[in-house]
């Protein structure tokens, strides 16, 4: 029953969310039921802070690897969270003066706009750059030529990379020019053999059909499993019986 | 040697990621780059000189008609017009445009005025008024307008017209057909699969490192990890990656390991206690599931990775899966499991981040691999039926686009207007464009 119940749900939603895509009067109707879904994801949110809370204050309290993160994670969640409810430094809005909390939360000023953009969005950036360094050691990794296929690959890395700069330009534009001096050919037509233009070619000719063979074989997949949990085939993702 | 080329190729790497991460769509930057893009596509209106010329109005436009706009639910009427014989293409330098745009009004059911439909830039001739009501009439009237002081007569529509509501939409029909196609094949393999016929699978060496990787995690004493992406249940990626998560905690089950799921959504950290539980049970160690061991984190992108990489530097577990929607993170993840020298197993049908999954992960599920995993895992023959309808879809993918390259090779090298030019807009725009094979 716990099992039906929602696979039956599941089901009757799916099917006439798909038969919707094609009757013009119900296509509004997947973007009301994702309407729902956010007013279910909201009501979660107090499941993922409860959450949250219980497994750092158990972290605190057997005294686990990381526990004084912990602290930092609820004093950072519980002062957030009392900032943004009582709208620390947001002035009324124009339309209701008297009203001390009709302010947006994310006026300009107010306290919890402040921390948004003095402390999320520095922390996020630094995680963000991260990246940089990221990307060196993966680069490391497999750019190594240890055989045809690393070495092609390396080489292709190298031309898009030297491509997408200035300098491939300004290296390859004297070898073309020399080129046509040797052979007699127009600089024109060589023009294809520059870097920036290679480097075009491998990624809107190579690349693009690859990534649309991905993308077919993702949309193929992403039916022959939506089909198999509607029809509940797969199961799995439901749970327990019991 | 080959480090040194190595070396030399990440350092370029480090320089072009540098200036390429200001162009990266991050998540964290996602709403507000849609706002902008909403304003890029918004129709640019030119810097005109509007001082008013009184006694000279422009030109009015001529033919205007307005006819139901089809394929929609009864509530928009296409209005069309010849342009403003002063609406011209090039002013001359130096010159003020006299049309600057148009103005659409309309008359609802015979009433005595015409109120402002909406407007449309210069050298535009056509307009769809999408706030109309199907059980209603309307009369279209077009002015082309200099400046608020400047105004042509207005040209009105020869005849009233009232938008129907149409109960098919005809641009998707070439989509409905194989959708249909592939929905059957997928159906009639379950159905054959059910009925005994032996199906070959081709072996994902991704998929059978599952075992491996939480075998691994047992011999050592070390926990498993498994990242269920960052999207919430709502997107297909996340369901088939508690699909996975299922399989691998039944294994996780079987051979006696810790299995820890910190997820960035509510409502994927309740879904994963169900599966994760039922696998559990399924695998008749009950008693060893432990709710704690799957727990939410925080929906924020970063913030996320900071706590899963914090736990895999202090936790250190033995094998790491990815199965899901990843951005910006995904490398970050990726390159801490492998500092930590874990076994890691990724699956994503994120094109974008596939590079760095293979880059920095052990087995890699590329796209449909990540959604037959499941599947694959169950070793059930009606799931692998599935996947044999699969292969009945790329085969129809594969013919159209064959087919498609051969008539658009042979309408270049025959030149000109044909038939065969013919057949390939009606491949490209109906069956193998956005109507049909990639809506």
């Amino acid at each position: 029953m716990k099992r039906t119940v929602p696979l039956v749900i599941a089901a009757v939603t799916g099917f006439i969310l798909i038969a919707s895509y094609f009757i013009p009067y119900a296509q509004s109707w997947g973007e009301e039921a994702m309407i729902w879904f956010d007013i279910l994801a909201a009501i979660a949110f107090v499941l993922g802070g409860g959450n949250l809370l219980k497994m750092h204050l158990q972290k605190i309290s057997n005294r686990r690897a990381g526990w004084g993160f912990s602290i930092v994670t609820i004093s950072a969640f519980l002062i957030t969270l009392f900032i943004g409810l009582s709208k620390m430094g947001v002035n009324p809005a124009e339309k209701f003066p008297e009203w001390s909390w009709s302010g947006d939360y994310l006026q300009e000023g107010g306290g919890f706009k402040w921390m948004y953009d003095f402390i999320y969005l520095p922390l996020a950036a630094t995680m963000f750059s991260l990246l940089a360094f990221y990307i060196a050691s993966a680069a490391f990794r497999a750019f190594r030529a240890k055989n045809t296929e690393a070495l092609i690959l390396l080489g292709t890395a190298f031309i898009v990379l030297f491509g997408r700069t200035y300098a491939g330009i300004y290296v390859s534009q004297p070898i073309i020019d020399g080129l046509a001096s040797i052979t007699g050919a127009e600089v024109e037509s060589l023009m294809s053999l520059r870097l920036d233009r290679i480097t075009s070619t491998i990624t809107q000719v190579f690349i693009l059909a690859g990534n649309r063979a991905i993308t077919i074989g993702i949309a193929l997949g992403i039916v022959s499993l939506s089909l198999k949990v509607l029809m509940g085939v797969d199961r799995s993702y439901l749970g327990s019986e019991e | 040697m080959t480090d040194r080329v190595s070396w030399t190729v990440a350092l370029l790497a480090i320089a072009v990621a540098v200036v390429g991460l200001s162009e990266r769509p991050a998540m964290a930057q996602a709403t507000l780059d849609n706002k902008s893009e909403a304003k890029a596509e918004s129709p640019p209106v030119e810097e005109a000189e509007t001082e008013p010329k009184p006694g000279n109005p422009p030109q009015p436009p001529s033919d205007v008609t307005a006819i139901d706009r089809p394929d929609d639910a009864g509530t928009g009427i296409i209005v069309k017009w010849s342009l403003s014989p002063d609406d011209v293409a090039k002013v001359d330098e130096g010159q003020t445009r006299k049309v600057i745009r148009y103005e659409i009004l309309r008359q609802v059911d015979g009433q005595d005025d015409f109120t402002l439909a909406g407007e449309a830039n210069f050298q535009k001739s056509s307009f769809n008024d999408l706030k109309c009501d199907p059980n209603s009439s309307y009369i279209y009237q077009v002015v082309a307008v200099e400046n608020e002081d400047s105004k042509s007569t207005p040209a009105a529509a020869a005849t009233e017209v009232s938008p129907v509501m149409q109960w098919w939409d005809t641009r998707r029909t070439w989509f409905l057909v194989i959708l249909l196609m592939v929905c059957g094949a997928v159906i009639q393999f379950i159905r054959l699969a059910r009925a005994g016929r032996s199906l070959k699978v081709r072996k994902i060496a991704g998929l059978e490192a599952v075992n491996e990787a939480v075998g691994r995690a047992t011999e050592m004493g070390r926990s498993c990890l498994f990242i269920p992406g960052i999207l919430d249940i709502n997107d297909m990626q996340t369901v088939a990656g508690i699909t996975v998560l299922s399989r691998v905690a039944g294994l996780a089950a079987e051979y006696g390991a810790s299995l820890e799921v910190p997820t960035s959504r509510s409502l994927v950290m309740t879904t994963a206690r169900e599966t994760v539980q039922a696998a559990y049970l399924g695998a008749g160690r009950p008693d060893a599931y432990n709710e704690d061991n799957i727990y939410y984190l925080t929906d924020e992108q970063f913030g996320y990775v900071a706590g899963v990489t914090g736990t895999m530097v202090r936790d250190k577990p033995a094998a790491c899966f990815y199965m899901g929607a990843f951005f910006a993170e995904s490398l970050i993840l990726a390159e801490t499991g492998n500092s930590i020298g874990a076994i890691q197993v990724a699956g994503t049908a994120m094109p974008s981040q596939l590079p760095f999954f293979v880059a920095a992960c052990d087995y890699t599920l590329i796209g449909e691999e990540f959604f037959a995993a499941s599947a694959y895992l169950s070793g059930e023959e009606h799931q692998l039926g599935s996947l044999k309808g699969q292969d009945v879809g790329k085969m129809i993918g594969v013919t159209l686009v064959v087919v498609g390259c051969l008539v658009a090779s042979l309408a270049s090298l025959s030149g000109g207007d044909n038939a065969l030019h013919d057949v390939v807009s009606f491949l490209t725009d109906n069956v193998l464009g956005d109507k049909g094979f990639l809506p």
